[in-house]
């Protein structure tokens, strides 16, 4: 089976700057892998290339079998990105915004009413304007989406960024569920611990380069193997 | 193509309700240029009366930028953009949705506006129904026209104050049409050109704009 992620001396350019200047990466399908790195590093662009937002000019690049130098829009479909802005519109209630992008990714309104059950907004969130929201429940909304989407490759900028101790949990739990279900997690995170604790490897990028952990070192461990060493 | 051109005119209705932006801030601006007319020319009512096409027209351009620049805007929050791009949305049901979107307030907003002239201007007009047809085509070509300029605009800097400068010189043809069109309906009598010429230009107008933004669209959104 193909990787979900090839990445080999793959470089961004954002304008003139090189955002990306030489990424080494493999993910295997079903693994949980953290990206960390100080700030400016390029972790969220490297999201953001896997999504298949921005372009990668140069090296090999490959997400789900897809080439991103050539058609990078045909992954967009199969990923769900967690931006640290949620996607959601401001005037439209909870429901209203998970009820649009689940509808846009043709899913079914179950699984908008399954996920909004999961995140605690099914209660009298569910009506509330988006922009009436605080941070914390910003973040859960958008999860909520995330996981109505249901992609193959999940990637995470900051998920547990501004929730509680009950949230963070929460995520954690989402993406130990979404790994056992087979799907892929790059998730990036200042909150190494946590991110190490969820993740089968840690991969440090540094100016725009992989520095340590760009492939497998060590047989896939199953979430369940996780989940029993205490993880969750 | 078409349900997700639904999907999204409904989401930016919805928005629309919700926030009433057309309703609270873009037809009483309108309602003003009108008065702002009025007061200016009202010595000679004659002239309001024969200036009232036009001065409708100008008064449903300058609120069909600010309408544009509120689709716009919807998208440019919290990453919408980028959700948008990932959806899986077909970027000509994008277009259409959100031209859609725009085009029904525009309408409504043409209706109260022509209850405004009646009203201001002691115009009675005489053609109805040319009146309603080159209402429909200034509308779609001023709805396509905008949708697909704001988007250009929303991927540049000073957006706010580029997209009038890019819009209203390729949206002078549609003042200028709809404006003949609308003097014959609202006299009864054709000066020069007839009215189904000036028809005939408002629907190429509208196809040509609505047929590129179908196409252009998509690369278009990824720069925006």
């Amino acid at each position: 089976m193909d990787p979900a992620v090839r990445l080999r001396s793959a470089v961004c350019l954002l304008g003139r700057f090189p955002a990306l200047s030489g990424i080494d990466l493999d993910v295997r399908r079903g693994e949980v892998v953290a990206v960390e790195g100080p700030n400016g590093a390029g972790k969220t662009t490297l999201l953001r290339a896997l999504a298949g937002l921005v372009p990668v000019t140069g090296g090999v690049a490959e997400v789900l079998g897809v080439d991103l130098r050539t058609a990078r829009r045909k992954v967009r479909p199969r990923v769900a990105l967690l931006s640290q802005a949620g996607g959601l519109y401001d005037e439209l209630t909870v429901a209203d915004n998970l009820r649009f992008w689940a509808r846009a990714a043709g899913r079914s309104m179950a699984a908008v009413e399954e996920a909004m059950a999961e995140l605690g907004l099914d209660g009298r969130l569910a009506d509330v304007a988006a922009g009436r929201l605080s941070t914390g429940q910003r973040r859960r909304v958008a999860l909520a989406a995330l996981v109505t989407r249901d992609s193959e490759l999940w990637l995470l900028d900051e998920p547990h960024a501004g929730l509680d101790a009950a949230g963070r949990d929460l995520v954690d739990a989402l993406v130990l569920g979404a790994a056992r279900r087979g799907a892929t997690v790059v998730l990036v995170s200042h909150e190494l611990e946590r991110a190490a604790a969820l993740s089968v490897r840690t991969v440090s990028i540094v100016g725009g380069r992989t520095v340590l952990g760009a492939t497998p070192a060590a047989p896939l461990p199953r979430p369940s193997d996780q989940e029993a060493a205490g993880v969750a | 193509m078409w349900r997700d051109a639904l999907l999204v005119a409904g989401k930016d209705l919805r928005i629309e309700g919700r926030s009433r932006v057309a309703l609270n801030q873009v037809l009483p601006f309108a309602v003003l240029v009108l008065v702002l007319f009025a007061f200016a020319l009202d010595p000679d009512r004659g002239v309001l009366e024969r200036a009232a096409a036009g001065l409708y027209w100008v008064a449903v351009l300058f609120s069909a930028l600010l309408a544009v620049q509120r689709s716009q805007a919807v998208e440019s929050g919290d990453g919408t953009a980028d959700a948008l791009r990932l959806s899986g949305l077909d970027p000509a049901g994008v277009f259409l949705g959100k031209a859609g979107a725009v085009a029904l307030q525009l309408l409504v907003l043409e209706a109260l506006l022509g209850v405004g002239v009646v009203v201001l201007y002691g115009v009675a007009p005489a053609g109805l129904g040319l009146l309603v047809v080159t209402a429909l085509a200034a509308t779609a070509g001023l709805a396509a026209a905008g949708t697909l300029y704001g988007v250009i605009a929303a991927g540049l800097r000073v957006r706010e104050t580029l997209l009038p400068l890019l819009l209203l010189p390729v949206l002078a043809p549609v003042l200028i049409a709809a404006t003949r069109a609308s003097e014959t309906a609202l006299s009864g009598v054709s000066s020069g050109v007839p009215a189904g010429s000036w028809l005939a230009l408002l629907v190429t107008f509208a196809m040509v704009y609505l047929g590129f933004g179908v196409v252009a669209f998509g690369p278009l959104l990824e720069d925006a």
